[in-house]
């Protein structure tokens, strides 16, 4: 019995001794950036040995775990309010521009060929639009062979930034869906199968024949999936790639407050469902040594990391609004007050 | 034999050609998707391991990577769940099989252990979250090591009461008759009577934490780097398995695959080895 | 067993345990020993007792986490909750009807499913099997009941949600659609993905506990009984109803109820095929739904602290509830088999 004892307590000693090392650091939140910044995490790890865990959670639970300070850093596709920032006394500040795509799984339908707007895409989640050779979708669509079968609409299952980005564009262009189910992380889906994450939809839409689904444009191209042309404000039908995402974010205005909305924006080249995603960190941090070493991450990502990002397809901030970024992190400070070095 | 017996044997047959007919389409139809699925496992683990599966990290999507550090961390945190719940399982087992069995307290004992053992293991974890990962700020695999422990302790406590229960009651009381401390009793002779079947129990606790995802979920969430450290999130076998086979990466799918068969064979050889200790019992 | 107590002679010999009883001892040294005997003695006998308080303090704790989680929620609604169907967290609504019908209709599915296969496969082991197939099948349930829940559910996502769609859904969409009500139980999109999908394979997943608790009981019935009713004439399946069932019911329903128990409480397997839609719009099988369990999964890492969580926890006090009840009932059940059988239980 005190042999037994002394070797869990031998154990348990070993394995609290080993403290974790005060650099490594823990975030949590939106799916829609998680292959950049893993790819992000990887490679900084390879620079400096210094462990950035990131879990693709969701946006809610992004929003979530940083209020309950379970993790360092949260991330999320839906900004938060100056009022709620405030409140929460939490800083924001954006790290990329990506874009969100219809995607759908119908036989015969290559990538780019079929042509949606924001009304049909409404109708279709609203369940007014129930089969793919519905008028609406045929008007659209003259030359494609759209079969005569179900809709399969997917949706995010837990709270997500993606699903607000999405949201709020539907809410812009459909009165109908403004009412009905309005714009949210977690709306009131009237209809539809919930998949977790993007990574979810993805796996979803890519095995379910006649579905459609929205992810975020680099899962598109990491799943070789199906893609839909959109209508934009300027009533051209675009395809989504950084380019179109960077149109969209050209009217962006940074210095005013990070807090940006990039849905349905115009231009002609513009992609309509286009949006920043942001991470989020109390101002006042009683871990001053996760702190620095989180803020050193970013730092070394925006110097370095841009490459990543173009060819994972998202919008890495211009240079202006990096440096605008990097003096908001003066405001992150430790219990005595004093500025996290970075 | 009259014409109306005739006729009842011959319904009598009808009936049993029908039921056992029904009863094995029945096991047909059950066995050919779980053969299927053992199938499944078995050769899409083995297609998906390789000797990177054991020595790398688990990696970005799309890169090449293995699940060494889910495996540590699964290791560690059953392991070290084992050690806290095993004790006290077994302590409070004894106390049922020999400290008043039939007395009050026992009988709550007994049956709150039984209700125990029926709860859903989510809930556990949910338990344990706002415990330990809301009030400590932070997911850690000791949070995840006391989710599992949860889980260990029912499981024990019902077995180490039964396999005490069977031992022969004249030989605790030949060593009473000799003078020996209750504690003694139980330690020197009635436990180590009961050895094999405790171990057994403890085994087949290790084996259901083993593949329990749930209760890992709110509390030690998961890591994609190696980690010796528990105070912080670890990866873990079954969250990780849970998170590539959901995702569409072809390479993530692979890995779950494999982690899934690694588990298979793991929970197999500990029931295997546990049926090997009850029979050279007897 | 290796320990033989070596009664009588009281001289040691080599294989005695002399250890536990030292032979020579003076006065002072014996009761010495004796009162560090008896400390100890207390000692062990208070840490047994204080283990079992720990397990009694264990399901008290989580009961009243649980309860004080799920107070918002609770406050609010109290059992209406349970009848409610509205699931928004947007404009802070919530309701319980929905997952609880998911994890009731699921469970019952896969009971319904289960029991005839595991009771087919047990039959035909103990029974009908042919000596070499035994072992072999065997050793493949218990390979079975090894493998982690999770698999089930990506199986299910991946393999089984197609041939489901292909060759039940569709099939039945065809044939039934039209028909006034029993349409109405198979419309949808007929994706593989739903109650009917997640039963099935909730089924698939209990099929090993039940058939080996089933093939184990069955396995202990005394030869005599069966090969008395056999000399009496009886055929097989009069044997299996009228004798080794009665005999090992209890055993049965015990099994029965274990795997209940896991259907309720399942998580990995259910949540990649139910689907997870909060809303009960129609009754139809084919339509994605949500379970209890699957809800937690989901949505407990995101649940803001206010009544989405609490609501959450509520489920999960439901959940709770739910296989407390089924546990309840099956002791009571076979408490009155055993009454009726005049066997003190």
């Amino acid at each position: 019995m005190i042999k037994h004892l002394s070797i869990i307590a031998a154990v348990f000693a070993a394995f609290g001794v080993t403290a974790v090392q005060a650099q490594d650091i823990t975030g949590a939140g939106a799916s829609f950036p998680a292959p950049l910044y893993s790819k992000w995490a990887a490679d900084y790890n390879k620079a400096t040995s210094i462990k950035v865990n990131y879990q693709s959670v969701g946006s809610g639970a992004g929003i979530k775990q940083i209020d309950a300070k379970t993790v360092d850093f949260g991330a999320s596709d839906m900004p938060l309010t100056d009022d709620e920032l405030n409140k929460k006394s939490q800083l924001q500040f954006p790290t990329v521009i990506g874009g969100v795509v219809p995607v759908v799984n119908i036989a015969g339908i290559a990538p780019g060929k079929l042509l949606l707007t924001g009304e049909v895409l409404a109708d279709i989640y609203l369940g007014k639009i129930t089969k793919w050779d519905d008028a609406a979708i045929k008007a659209l669509n003259p030359t494609l062979s759209l079969p005569d079968a179900l809709i399969a609409p997917v949706r995010r299952s837990d709270g997500s930034g993606t699903s607000f980005i999405f949201t709020n564009y539907l809410s812009k262009i459909s009165a109908d869906w403004k009412a009905k189910v309005g714009e949210s992380t977690a709306p009131n889906w009237p209809v539809g199968l919930g998949g977790k994450g993007n990574e979810g939809v993805s796996a979803f839409v890519s095995r379910i024949p006649n579905s459609i689904g929205y992810v975020e444009y680099s899962y598109v191209i990491q799943n070789k999936m199906t893609y839909a042309k959109l209508k934009n404000s300027a009533g051209t039908f675009v395809d989504p790639d950084d380019t179109a995402f960077k149109a969209a974010a050209a009217g962006a205005d940074w210095a005013k407050s990070f807090y940006q909305i990039l849905t349905n924006q115009p231009g002609k080249d513009s992609w309509p469902i286009t949006g920043a995603t942001f991470i989020l960190m109390h101002k006042v941090q009683d871990k001053p040594a996760n702190a620095s070493s989180a803020l050193k991450f970013f730092d070394w990502a925006y110097k370095n990391g841009d490459k990543t990002a173009d060819d994972l397809d998202y919008v890495p901030m211009p240079n202006s609004v990096k440096d605008a970024i990097r003096k908001s992190w003066s405001q992150i400070k430790d219990a005595s007050g004093k500025a996290i070095a970075f | 034999m009259s014409q109306g017996k005739v006729a009842k044997f011959e319904a009598r047959k009808r009936t049993n050609q029908i039921a056992i007919a029904s009863s094995m389409a029945a096991m047909a139809f059950g066995l050919i998707w779980l053969i299927w699925i053992l199938w499944q496992t078995i050769f899409l683990g083995i297609h998906g391991l390789s000797v990177a599966t054991f020595t790398e990290m688990t990696p970005a999507p799309n890169d090449p990577g293995g699940i060494a550090n889910a495996l540590y961390g699964s290791f560690v945190m059953v392991m070290l769940a084992t050690f806290v719940g095993t004790p006290i399982g077994v302590m409070a087992g004894i106390y049922l099989a020999e400290y008043n069995p039939k007395g009050q307290l026992s009988n709550v004992t007994r049956f709150v252990n039984e209700i125990l053992l029926s709860a859903p293991s989510i809930v556990i974890g949910l338990f344990v979250y706002t415990l330990v990962v809301a009030r400590f700020n932070t997911f850690s695999g000791w949070a995840g090591i006391l989710a599992l422990a949860l889980i260990v302790i029912p499981v024990v406590i019902r077995t180490t009461e039964n396999m005490l229960l069977l031992v022969p009651y004249g030989l605790r009381e030949a060593a009473y008759a000799l003078g020996a401390p209750k504690w003694k009793v139980i330690i020197g002779i009635t436990l180590k009577a009961a050895r094999s079947g405790v171990v057994t129990g403890i085994l087949l606790a290790v084996a259901r934490i083993s593949g329990e995802t749930a209760p890992l979920l709110f509390t030690s969430l998961n890591n994609q780097f190696w980690t010796s450290s528990l105070n912080g999130p670890v990866a873990s076998l079954p969250v990780t398995i849970f998170k590539f086979a959901m995702s569409p990466y072809q390479n993530w799918q692979e890995l779950a695959w494999a982690g899934v068969f690694l588990i298979t064979l793991a929970v197999l050889g500990l029931n295997i080895l546990a049926r090997v200790l009850t029979r050279q019992k007897s | 067993m290796s320990y033989q107590p070596s009664i009588g002679d009281g001289v040691p010999d080599s294989n005695s345990s002399s250890h536990l009883f030292p032979t020579r001892m003076n006065n002072s040294t014996h009761k010495s020993s004796q009162r560090i005997n008896g400390l100890v003695d207390r000692l062990f006998g208070w840490a047994a007792l204080f283990a079992a308080c720990l397990t009694l303090s264990m399901l008290m704790g989580i009961l009243l986490s649980l309860v004080s989680g799920a107070w918002p929620a609770i406050h609010e609604y109290g059992f209406g909750f349970l009848t409610r169907s509205v699931w928004d967290p947007v404009k802070s609504e919530f309701g319980g009807l929905v997952m609880i019908y998911g994890t009731l209709a699921t469970s019952i599915i896969a009971l319904a499913i289960a029991v005839p296969v595991s009771f087919g496969i047990a039959l035909f082991l103990t029974e009908l099997s042919p000596a070499w197939l035994k072992r072999p099948l065997g050793t493949a349930i218990e390979l079975l009941a090894a493998i982690p829940s999770i698999v089930y559910g990506m199986w299910g996502l991946l393999v089984f949600g197609p041939i489901l769609s292909a060759y039940v859904q569709i099939p039945l969409q065809k044939l039934l659609g039209s028909v006034p009500i029993v349409g109405a139980l198979v419309g949808g999109p007929p994706v593989g993905i739903g109650i009917l999908s997640a039963g099935i394979i909730l089924a698939i997943m209990i099929i090993p506990f039940i058939a080996s608790v089933m093939r184990d009981v069955f396995e202990v019935t005394p030869p005599l009984l069966k090969e008395s009713a056999y000399a009496l004439g009886s055929t097989t399946w009069e044997v299996v109803s009228k004798v080794v069932l009665p005999y090992t019911k209890a055993g049965v329903i015990g099994g029965i109820m274990l795997g209940l128990g896991r259907a309720l409480g399942e998580t990995m397997a259910v949540t990649f095929v139910i689907g997870n839609m909060n809303q009960l719009n129609s009754i139809s099988f084919f339509e994605p739904a949500n379970s209890i369990t699957s809800a937690l999964a989901n949505e407990f890492a995101e649940a803001s602290t206010g009544l989405h969580q609490a609501s959450l926890i509520y489920l999960g006090l439901v959940l709770f509830f739910i296989t407390f009840v089924v546990l309840t009932l099956s002791k009571l059940l076979l408490s009155r088999m055993r009454k009726n059988e005049g066997t003190s239980s």
